[in-house]
């Protein structure tokens, strides 16, 4: 189960960003760093019109997406309220400063 | 640490809506007991009139259900009317004996309606029009019983008639006064309204009195008399002819009362422990009967009930319309006229259009409206402003949307607009999805609708429509925000205006330095406020200001124009629209190796490659950089283009060099960030083939020199140019208009476009500081040719070959 993978440093993610982590077999996933040091990774589509959610602005921990301002909430990859949607959010830790992902 | 006890009587709109603010702000401050009379939870009274017009159900206008007053720890006590408050032993007492002590009191006891004091007042048949029992007494005895009689005609008593008139009923209005809703309506506005509701089959009897109500052989109202001794039938009769504060409560208690219960600007009685808010309330000599009004003392209340103790409550001007399906009518302010008023009017009484702005010392204080009344809210917004519309006042009447609004079709009265008919162009919204969401879900602002529509959330031509919609859905409850003081988004409190002289004042450098400052209410904001705050932050503070591009949106951060399917768009700048061979050979071969879907000449005179991946971007630039062209700017809050025409170079008309022109103002301008998009454009002769008319500056050469013009847009709503000044020079063209547009950036509000900042602040103040102040225009000129020095070309320092390795990181992917 505990299939870690090496993605990056910490620090390669800047605060309130984010990096695109490419995957054959999931597609893009979004790697996001919050203020509190927190990183999430979700599938980097927005559920409203597929918008890449990692060039969004990054708040609390939430995105807005790019293309049309939904908000994603990034543990669950819910969308905040009116809206209704989710994308799909990956497992991921940081440890010693390095970044895990598990996919 | 024991918490207080805050006991409220009444479980109203007002008080519950008090309720809400203190869970939001100070949720585990008090154990809250709610007492209220009727048997329900909190519903919406506005909606009332639809209920009995058959177009909604009780159960739709419930605002709170029981299960929030149990989620939220609400004690809620319903069918229990309070009948004393102890003040010495701080206990409330209901008529089944109930007790509950308090340590903080609130009452909102809402109002009664006032009952003529006539025989026959008492009889069976004979109802008022408040709530939930009288409105289902009509339903059943509409049902079964003929003549109706409603007396009052103001707002309530004629949408109980017209609901009546729905339900079948043969309906005769009464009114004591010369014409109808004389109180929110002048005569003529009144008598086209009730022509209007004649049409739909309603009866007046106006100026009349009413002396007695005859009772019939089975005990039940029959018949209404008049004062001339005439009489009507009658098997129903509604009273609606006003309400009065309900005090009932606090004056037995000792408190004092005025026509209300007199409070504070901070909604506190006499007695400390007591707070007062809603209809029963008489704040300043006003008791409001409206929500809006009721809304905003709530949010005073409850700050200072959860002890921030900073609001303050200073009166509201309130607004009417009218909820009457297909009859768009509005009022707001003082229009009765008198000393030193003006009247503009437009009457159109067989177009069913009557339009009255009053004016007094060139601002707006009232405004009555029949048939058309799209621009209601632009009026009252005018008037809450109290803004200066002197220099619109040659074509106010023709409203905000008179000229090159899209997307609506140019709609302009709401209430006869059909559910089907498509309200916001952008998000293909109809005008049946906005009232449905504003009825089911309860709500009450133009943001509300915004986020749950998404109606008028795009390019905003439609927001007067939407207003529209709303204010005719929930009546008088609709107040638009006043645009001076509105909190720049839900993080923080603050307007704009506040904030950008807090990071002036203060000399603030950093986004976390204005929020701490400023007691930001979100941990780093939002994708609304960081883009705003990074803006003032670094045209206030110009090298000096830390900029933040995890606080700009994505186009500023990658320097290239996001689309729709996550690629990029690149436009490399052509100077004053002029290219060489050489360019284009670089954006052709630029074009072939990234393989670019799409190549598009853009409005701005320059060459658009559209469908460029991210990570391609660097290497493109390299090889654009590479032909000596620089970063377009055609994604940001910046200057954009400037478009000439071809002027005195070629052109046999032509009096001016626009192109050389064009290019000096744009290499002047290479840059500058601001408030929103600029564009300019020059042009050689007045012929003007260079549409300088619709940009934010617009030059036009003549023989002995050039015109400036400003404030311009053609893009969402067409806004022409207004005349700014006329130089001789092309320094003096440099000079002006650098000027004009930093005044621009350190005085307007973040996405505020020139014409919306001239407007909010009027031309001639920016005359006066740009064109007759000569020291004031060179500090402008000064201190923004100071903020472009040493500006980088941000596709260079990104570029792959020569590029800054940091810069670049966000251009490349990682790999699993």
């Amino acid at each position: 189960m505990s299939d870690w993978k090496k993605i990056c440093a910490l620090t390669d993610i800047p605060v309130l960003g984010s990096r695109v982590v490419k995957s054959e077999k999931h597609g893009d996933i979004a790697i996001f760093r919050n203020s509190s040091d927190e990183v999430f990774a979700v599938h980097d589509k927005c559920p409203h019109k597929g918008g890449p959610l990692s060039q969004g602005i990054v708040h609390g921990k939430q995105v807005t997406c790019p293309l049309h301002s939904w908000k994603i909430e990034l543990d669950s990859g819910n969308a905040v309220a009116p809206d209704v949607g989710c994308t799909k959010s990956f497992a991921v830790k940081t440890e010693g400063g390095e970044v895990f992902l598990t996919i | 640490m024991r918490k207080l006890k805050l006991v409220m009587v009444g479980n109203g709109m007002a008080g519950v809506r008090t309720i809400e603010e203190i869970l939001k702000i100070a949720p585990d401050m008090y154990d809250i007991t709610v007492f209220g009379a009727e048997p329900h939870p909190n519903y919406n009274r506005i909606l009332l009139s639809p209920v009995l017009a058959g177009e909604m159900t009780i159960q739709d206008i419930i605002l709170n259900d029981l299960d929030w007053y149990k989620d939220n720890g609400i004690n809620l006590q319903t069918g229990k009317k309070i009948v004393t408050i102890d003040r010495k032993k701080r206990k409330v007492i209901a008529d089944d004996g109930t007790e509950a002590e308090y340590d903080r009191l609130l009452l909102a006891t809402g109002s009664n309606p006032f009952i003529l004091p006539i025989p026959g007042k008492d009889l069976p048949g004979v109802i008022s029009y408040r709530d939930i029992a009288d409105t289902d007494a009509m339903i059943t005895t509409a049902a079964t019983h003929k003549h109706a009689v409603v007396i009052g005609a103001g707002l309530l008593g004629l949408e109980a008639a017209n609901g009546l008139a729905i339900r079948g009923m043969d309906v005769t209005i009464v009114h004591i006064g010369d014409w109808i809703m004389e109180r929110q309506l002048d005569k003529m506005a009144g008598l086209m309204l009730q022509q209007a509701l004649e049409t739909k089959g309603m009866k007046f009897r106006l100026p009349a009195q009413t002396a007695e109500l005859i009772a019939g052989e089975s005990g039940r109202v029959a018949a209404v008399k008049f004062k001339d001794g005439e009489t009507i039938p009658a098997d129903l009769v509604v009273m609606a002819a006003g309400i009065r504060p309900n005090t009932e409560l606090a004056e037995k208690a000792g408190l004092h009362c005025n026509r209300g219960i007199v409070v504070s600007d901070t909604l506190q009685t006499f007695d400390p422990r007591i707070y007062a808010v809603g209809e029963c309330a008489n704040h300043r000599g006003i008791a409001y009967g409206l929500v809006a009004p009721l809304f905003e003392q709530a949010k005073v209340c409850a700050n200072h009930l959860a002890m921030f103790g900073i609001g303050r409550y200073q009166g509201s001007v309130t607004s009417t319309k009218l909820k009457v399906t297909g009859i768009d009518v509005f009022s707001a302010g003082d229009f009765s006229g008198g000393d030193g008023t003006e009247d503009i009017v437009l009457s159109d009484p067989g177009m069913g259009v009557y339009k009255r702005v009053v004016i007094k010392s060139d601002k707006i204080v009232g405004a009555v409206m029949y048939g058309d009344t799209v621009d209601g809210s632009w009026y009252f917004q005018m008037l809450k402003d109290a803004q200066d519309i002197h220099e619109i006042r040659d074509h106010l009447l023709f409203g905000k949307s008179n000229l090159g609004d899209a997307g609506h079709k140019g709609q302009n009265s709401a209430a006869s607009l059909p559910d089907t008919a498509e309200v916001c162009g952008c998000n293909g919204v109809c005008k049946g999805v906005i009232v449905k969401s504003i009825k089911e879900k309860g709500l009450f602002t133009l943001e509300d609708v915004r986020k749950h529509t998404k109606a008028s959330s795009s390019c905003g031509s439609c927001t007067g429509l939407v207003e529209q919609i709303l204010a005719s859905t929930i009546g008088g409850a609709y107040t638009p925000a006043d645009s001076n003081s509105k909190a720049v988004c839900g993080c923080t409190d603050h307007s704009h205006g506040e904030v950008r002289a807090a990071i002036r004042d203060l000399h603030l450098l950093s986004i976390p330095a204005v929020m701490t400052a400023m007691d930001w209410k979100t941990p780093n904001g939002c994708a609304s406020c960081r883009p705003a705050l990074n803006y003032y932050l670094t045209s206030s503070w110009p090298h000096e200001a830390i900029d933040d591009p995890q606080s700009r949106f994505i186009n500023e951060r990658a320097h290239a124009n996001i689309q729709k399917d996550g690629t990029y768009s690149v436009v490399p700048r052509m100077w004053g629209g002029l290219t060489t061979p050489n360019e284009l050979r670089a954006i052709a071969d630029a074009a072939e190796k990234y393989k670019v879907p799409t190549v598009k000449v853009t409005g701005g005179q320059r060459i658009d490659l559209l469908g460029v991946k991210k990570d391609d971007l660097p290497k493109m630039w390299d090889d654009l950089a590479k032909a000596g062209m620089v970063s377009g700017h055609a994604y940001g809050k910046s200057l954009r283009t400037v478009k000439t025409c071809v002027g005195a170079e070629h052109c046999r008309f032509g009096t001016q060099l626009s192109m050389e022109m064009g290019v000096k103002l744009e290499k002047m301008l290479f840059g500058m960030y601001s408030p929103h998009k600029v564009k300019l454009a020059v042009s050689g002769c007045p012929r003007n083939c260079a549409e300088a008319g619709i940009k934010d500056v617009g030059v036009i050469g003549v023989d002995s020199g050039y015109e400036i013009y400003v404030a311009g847009n053609g893009g969402i709503k067409t806004e022409v140019a207004e005349f700014f000044c006329k130089v001789k020079t092309d320094d003096e063209v440099m000079e002006y208009s650098g000027a004009f547009l930093q005044i621009y950036r350190e005085e307007a509000y973040y996405l505020e476009r020139t014409v919306h900042y001239v407007q909010r602040v009027g031309l001639d103040y920016v005359k006066a500081k740009v064109v007759e102040d000569a020291a004031n225009r060179k500090a402008l000129y000064e201190r923004l040719l100071f903020t472009l020095q040493g500006y980088k070309d941000p596709w260079l320092e990104r570029s792959a070959s020569v590029g800054v390795a940091e810069l670049k990181k966000p251009f490349e992917d990682l790999t699993v």
